[in-house]
């Protein structure tokens, strides 16, 4: 494979379309509203009105409009029709001449579209998943290609932090930092892992980008790779997104068969394998040494940090673990240069952020937006707010590490600092809107219940110290605790985020914590009236 | 362990034994056989071979544990470890339907404890029980990623979203036929 080899894929893809297209999304949300039965309606009204010269029916990836699906979008008319049924069929292609279809129209400059800023996702509903040949037409491979025959590793390096890029997984630490760390080790057996264990309850950005631009993450684990002297990587991914799971699979393949992955790639002298790895349901999984334990074949339990990855990680050698949008930031930032991806965001977070925005909010679905938009536009202008006027009482981000942000702080915009300040974390991406029939109080609770659940077992603090804050939770949501008891949830909370092992104790108690902090009167109302005075005495504290 | 030792009784949702549920778990144990060479008997693969296993034999009967461990020269202790620490690996046979409700936050934000107690009640068991004829097993999920479709729940792989509990109802009666 050379560049004319690429271009020339490129070319013959762009030559084989028709003038019209019916971009039809297959991710996972559509297809479980019945997607494929409407592109097979489509694709069999497009030959009963015998159009197959002047029509195509494909299968893109997630056109973000998740909650209205399924979502059929026309080309060159720009037309998105939403929650489309297999009768629909018909009508839409006599809307090409002027018709009127039967299933309702979304509109495009919606502020939901059109106040996002695709980087990520820029393919992602556009370009068949499944076909590298479209990924490549899109201009997919250049800055593979670009990286290997016109830079050096440290020039590959040297773009990548430039461009500000911070981890996308939650912990926010400089991509091109963690990149040199491995880079520096020693020359040998190094590896790169893609962390695609989303576990984080109400966040689907990941599988997303997996399941619409596959190729998209293989690029960029290459071209991670070629910076620090990698020559195999591991794609970690949940099992419970099987339709991630295939289409990584198949673009391994198709990858391979383009000797785009393999060895001598593009000529030069840079081999590199991808193997993926399937999780097997277990959230701590998600934390980098439990990962690395699991991709072994053993117990998900992390271990204390350092020596960190980058210096001993896979079977004790440099791994460099990036999540998955971090990986899908890479191909566009060799393509345009650092500083054009450092030209977007704000002072400390550059470049985009993908949200999953769900929960009580009229629409729902995937949002990429520059880093410091406020959450309130997000939420009112994009989201729509809360349906039937109801109103935002809060809306939590980072998941089970993450808290809740009271309605009234919502023009803070959304960076790393910004959202830390306010005592919750960007974390990857969940943004769940909450409306003032939800108690904060329950909610604290189910985040516990989560962490609880998913604690490994190994530190004693998380361990134990979820179980008797969930306990105190159930007694407080039942009416039966006492001051004494809510004093007591707030020291057990610090301690246990002081004195546990991993990420995962030590940010159980941020949703307790920051519902402490925001809506304490909703504790205060339930507790036992007569105990409903300070000063009483604590337990003791270990500060 | 030697596959003729192994027992041959009944999983739920299998023909009545015989010789035929005897083939079937010969094929398995091929079937594992295979997974376990391609991975070159590496004690590294313990998680490929046992959803492997777990697909082949539909769970993990310590029979099958033993047979992996053998087979990737580790402590049967260790394999029990593994299997035991990950959720989706299940040493009990299920229901020959299975039902999952997703608890992810945004299905939980909008109901999903009303489908649990609804399917609960229906069905006459808890959450990770099987019913007594092992027609359905009903489970919870910590988040399926379709959270644009909450609260969705998945009846034999199939997601169906935006569920309410009488929506939930009509699906399992469905699946008995009731």
């Amino acid at each position: 494979m050379d560049i004319a080899e690429l271009h020339e894929i490129a070319q013959q893809a762009r030559d084989r379309r028709k003038p019209t297209r019916i971009r039809c999304c297959t991710a996972a949300g559509c297809l479980s509203s019945g997607a494929a039965a409407v592109k097979t309606e489509l694709a069999q009204a497009v030959k009963t009105a015998g159009l197959e010269d002047q029509v195509e029916v494909c299968s893109v990836g997630c056109m973000r409009f998740c909650g209205h699906g399924p979502l059929v979008a026309v080309d060159p008319s720009d037309t998105l029709y939403a929650a489309v049924t297999p009768t629909d069929a018909p009508s839409i292609l006599t809307a090409l001449n002027g018709g009127k279809a039967t299933a309702a129209q979304a509109d495009p400059n919606h502020p939901f579209f059109a106040q996002q800023q695709p980087i990520v996702l820029e393919n992602s509903g556009l370009i068949n998943p499944e076909s590298i040949d479209d990924y490549i037409a899109a201009g997919g491979y250049e800055p593979l290609h670009h990286a290997l025959t016109e830079l050096t590793p440290e020039e590959t390096l040297d773009e990548v932090t430039r461009s500000g890029l911070r981890g996308r997984g939650g912990g926010g630490y400089p991509t091109g930092l963690k990149w040199a760390t491995v880079a520096k080790m020693p020359a040998g057996q190094k590896y790169v892992i893609c962390n695609a264990d989303e576990g984080d309850p109400g966040a689907f950005m990941d599988r997303s980008v997996l399941e619409s631009d596959p190729h998209r993450i293989l690029e960029g684990m290459a071209i991670a790779g070629y910076a620090i002297g990698a020559n195999h990587g591991f794609i970690y991914v949940r099992a419970e997104y099987p339709l991630a799971i295939q289409r990584l699979k198949k673009a391994i393949q198709q990858a391979k068969r383009y000797a785009l992955l393999g060895s001598q790639i593009f000529d030069a002298a840079f081999d590199f394998k991808i193997d993926i790895r399937i999780g097997a349901g277990a959230f701590v999984c998600g934390e980098e040494t439990a990962l690395m334990h699991s991709i072994q074949g053993q117990r998900g339990t992390p271990r204390p940090r350092p020596p960190y990855p980058a210096e001993s990680g896979l079977w004790g050698c440099p791994t460099l673990i990036n999540n998955v949008e971090t990986l899908a930031n890479i191909p566009a930032i060799l393509r345009h240069g650092g500083d054009w991806y450092a030209g977007i965001g704000t002072e400390t977070s550059k470049g985009t952020k993908v949200f999953a925005l769900t929960g009580n909010i009229t629409h729902t679905g995937l949002i990429e937006v520059p880093m410091g938009t406020p959450l309130r536009q997000i939420v009112a202008d994009m989201g729509g707010g809360v349906p039937d006027g109801g109103r935002v009482k809060a809306v939590q981000t980072g998941g089970p590490s993450g808290g809740c942000i009271p309605a009234h702080l919502l023009d803070t915009p959304v960076e790393y600092e910004s959202l830390q300040a306010l005592g919750t974390i960007m974390g990857s991406g969940g943004m769940i809107v909450m409306d003032d029939h939800t108690s904060m109080v329950e909610i604290a609770r189910f985040y516990m219940d989560f962490c609880k659940g998913e604690s490994c077992g190994k530190c004693v603090p998380c361990r134990a110290g979820t179980v008797q804050l969930y306990d105190l939770l159930t007694q407080i949501m039942a009416g039966e605790a006492t001051r004494e008891d809510l004093d007591q949830l707030e020291a057990l909370s610090a301690m246990v985020k002081d004195m546990s092992l991993c990420g995962l104790g030590q940010t159980a108690p941020n949703p307790v914590v920051s519902t402490l902090k925001y809506f304490k009167q909703e504790y205060l109302d339930l507790l036992l009236p007569a105990s409903n005075r300070s000063g009483a005495p604590t337990v003791a504290t270990l500060s | 362990m030697p596959i003729s030792s192994l027992p041959s009784q009944l999983k739920s949702g299998s023909p009545p034994a015989g010789d035929s549920t005897v083939q079937d778990e010969h094929r398995h144990f091929k079937v594992l056989d295979v997974t376990m060479k391609r991975h070159r008997h590496q004690p590294d693969a313990l998680i490929e071979v046992l959803h492997q296993a777990q697909a082949a034999f539909g769970y993990l009967e310590l029979e099958v544990l033993a047979y992996v461990a053998k087979g990737l020269k580790l402590p049967l202790s260790k394999v029990y470890g593994v299997a035991t620490f990950y959720h989706l690996f299940s040493l009990k046979p299920s229901g020959a339907h299975t039902c999952v409700v997703c608890l992810g936050t945004a299905c939980h934000v909008k109901g999903a404890s009303a489908l649990i107690t609804a399917l609960e009640n229906e069905l006459g068991i808890k959450v990770g029980e099987t019913t007594a004829d092992n027609q359905v097993s009903l489970m919870t999920a910590r988040c399926l990623g379709a959270c644009g479709l909450a609260p969705a729940m998945v009846i034999d792989e199939v997601v169906s979203g935006k569920q309410c509990p009488d929506t939930a109802l009509e699906q399992i009666r469905a699946l008995s036929g009731k």
